[in-house]
């Protein structure tokens, strides 16, 4: 395929991208919400878009399958972003990526004592890299949803999980004790595509770095 | 536990393919050698320190390791064979000037290189040692550029870089070894968000510099403007000045550059290049100058080339049709049958004697399209129908 491929998840960050594709001045032509196409197309001809399930994205974009995605950071640390170049934080969809414990559960005191804790969380490599640079053992529960539940039923005594509002967390009686970093989507290009498509590319790759500044 | 199940990325390489790969191996080999480079088959494995040697640690943790059990000494299956290419120049040739040398071989991988890599690759490349000059790095560019035409591609892309212009930057900012290797992998991301976090306790001028170099990529007249705001060190100036150099040498093939893209290996030192084609997601063939290698060898030595993947190209380029076959009739062939034979084989033909007892069908479907029948007194080769049933 000689034009663009542009990978992205539908959601928060399908609608968040559509002004920055605006900006390029690229128009989906059919809505993710209400068509059950995969493959949608877009006012220009040589620009089309592909909806795949976010954690995803990364693989489509490192193998070639689309020369461009859009993928959250947290996406990103989990699937390591060998053979993506990352040049762009787009600043939407923006959250925090946080541990949380139950109301009541002192995590200071725990981590003080050199607890070992069970932690729950769909982010493995994230929440090593976290525990293991405090330098607290931990045993990691890999789950792939409803990370909140685990501590009310007695999976783990606390979950590493994005924090946007704060609402699910709420609803659950658990607290954020400590932020790991703050999560914002990138721009991810595929390697080789930055060098054979560039003419085409660069352009999008300027909107894009002029609708976020 | 299935027994033929062979480990991650480790696989067989079956008939189309093998034949795809063992026709491009000749196909290089020739043209290597018609330029003048004499063919070396280092060892498979080695004493690991001098496998390891000048190679900068970065092939430590993909090399594969075991215990030679008449010495007791660690040896390494190899993970690239341009470092001892390198030991046969500056150790056993001894040879002073220009010598030249191609190689093909499997190396293993512990860890795969890349996403898409084989743990064992079919490494094949070509190195210029004993020249220090543009020269070389020109001739082995466009060798490979060659070799990939050869090999039935659309002219590759070139996208050069220089280690020089990272290493500048980061010595004038003062960089602990450490934080120098965080941030060259943040350059090899265009992590822009990362690189900016990284150099945030640096000198603004040399702060700035690093944050424009996962820009500077392009087409090869937008090098000056790019690169004007880079500082005018000895380090960087004479880098551009060098990449310039080598694209003006370049005419007439597709170059691009990228001042950021410096994967190849660490032992790399100078001018580093790779080869896009269309339809491969990373890059086909990779290389560079390495002028340090040898002086870990004892033999300070220029040195250049560039290596690739067979199996990588094998898979790139446009799958051969499978060769038609001829089929003589079973039993024991006359004399004038034989020397038919013989005289179809030495033109290039496969020649498949039919055995007793199977169906037709069997000798279509290995892919019989004719076969040898008596006429006259002469052996002529007629088409097998589809419909036709052979032998009725």
């Amino acid at each position: 395929m000689n034009g663009i491929t542009l990978a992205l998840s539908k959601g928060r960050i399908f609608t968040e991208t559509l002004p920055l594709l605006a900006a390029a001045g690229i128009v989906p032509t059919d809505d993710p919400e209400t068509s059950r196409k995969l493959i949608l197309a877009t006012n220009r001809p040589d620009v089309r878009l592909v909806i795949v399930r976010a954690s995803d994205t990364p693989t489509y974009v490192q193998h070639g399958a689309a020369d461009l995605g859009i993928a959250g950071k947290d996406v990103l640390l989990e699937h390591g972003g060998t053979g993506l170049y990352q040049p762009l934080d787009l600043k939407i969809a923006r959250c925090r990526m946080c541990v949380a414990v139950p109301d009541g559960f002192d995590y200071e005191t725990a981590v003080r004592r050199g607890a070992r804790l069970r932690v729950a969380t769909k982010y493995i490599r994230t929440a090593r890299e976290h525990f293991a640079v405090k330098g607290v053992h931990v045993d990691l529960i890999k789950l792939y949803g409803s990370m909140e539940l685990a501590p009310l039923v007695g999976l783990a005594d606390a979950i590493v999980d994005l924090v946007s509002t704060g609402g699910t967390l709420k609803a659950n009686r658990l607290v954020a004790v400590e932020d790991i970093m703050p999560i914002s989507s990138r721009l991810v290009v595929n390697q080789a595509a930055l060098k054979m498509k560039r003419e085409v590319l660069q352009p999008i790759l300027d909107a894009f770095a002029g609708a976020v500044a | 536990m299935r027994r033929w199940l062979l480990p991650e990325a480790i696989v067989d390489t079956l008939p189309l393919e093998a034949r795809q790969t063992e026709s491009l191996r000749r196909i290089l080999l020739d043209e290597f050698d018609r330029h003048g480079y004499d063919l070396v088959a280092p060892p498979l494995l080695e004493y690991l320190e001098s496998l390891l040697t000048g190679s900068g640690g970065d092939l430590d943790l993909r090399t594969f390791k075991l215990v030679d059990q008449l010495s007791g000494r660690t040896m390494g299956l190899r993970a690239d064979i341009t470092p001892q290419a390198a030991r046969i120049d500056a150790h056993l040739l001894n040879r002073p000037g220009v010598v030249r040398l191609c190689y093909c071989g499997p190396v293993l991988h512990a860890l795969p290189a890349d996403f898409n890599s084989t743990r064992e690759p079919l490494q094949i490349g070509a190195e210029l040692y004993g020249h220090g000059g543009l020269e070389a790095d020109a001739e082995v560019i466009r060798l490979l550029a060659h070799v990939l035409q050869c090999a039935g591609l659309a002219v590759p892309r070139i996208d050069l870089g220089h280690v020089g212009v990272f290493r500048a930057l980061a010595q004038g900012a003062g960089l602990s070894a450490e934080a120098e290797a965080e941030l060259f992998a943040a350059m090899q991301a265009k992590d822009l968000p990362l690189v900016r976090e990284l150099v945030a306790g640096v000198a603004a001028r040399w702060a700035e510099a690093l944050l424009l170099l996962p820009e500077c990529y392009g087409a090869v007249n937008e090098l000056a403007a790019l690169t004007a705001r880079l500082p005018d060190t000895e380090g960087v100036a004479r880098a551009l000045r060098e990449l310039e150099q080598l694209a003006a040498a370049l005419a007439g093939l597709q170059v691009s550059f990228d001042l950021a893209d410096l994967r190849g290996d660490r032992y790399h030192s100078g001018v580093v290049f790779a080869a896009y084609v269309d339809g491969e997601a990373t890059a086909l063939a990779r290389g560079g100058r390495y002028d340090e290698v040898g002086r870990a060898f004892g033999r300070a030595r220029p040195a250049t080339g560039f290596s690739l993947d067979l199996r990588q190209l094998a898979r790139a380029v446009p799958a051969p049709e499978l060769p038609g076959a001829i089929l003589a009739p079973a039993g024991t062939p006359c004399a004038s049958l034989q020397d038919t034979m013989r005289a179809l084989r030495a033109r290039g033909e496969r020649v498949i004697h039919e055995l007793p007892g199977h169906a037709p069908e069997h000798w279509r479907a290995g892919g019989c399209d004719r076969r040898l029948i008596e006429r006259d007194g002469a052996w002529v080769t007629v088409a097998i129908a589809e419909e036709n049933q052979i032998g009725g």
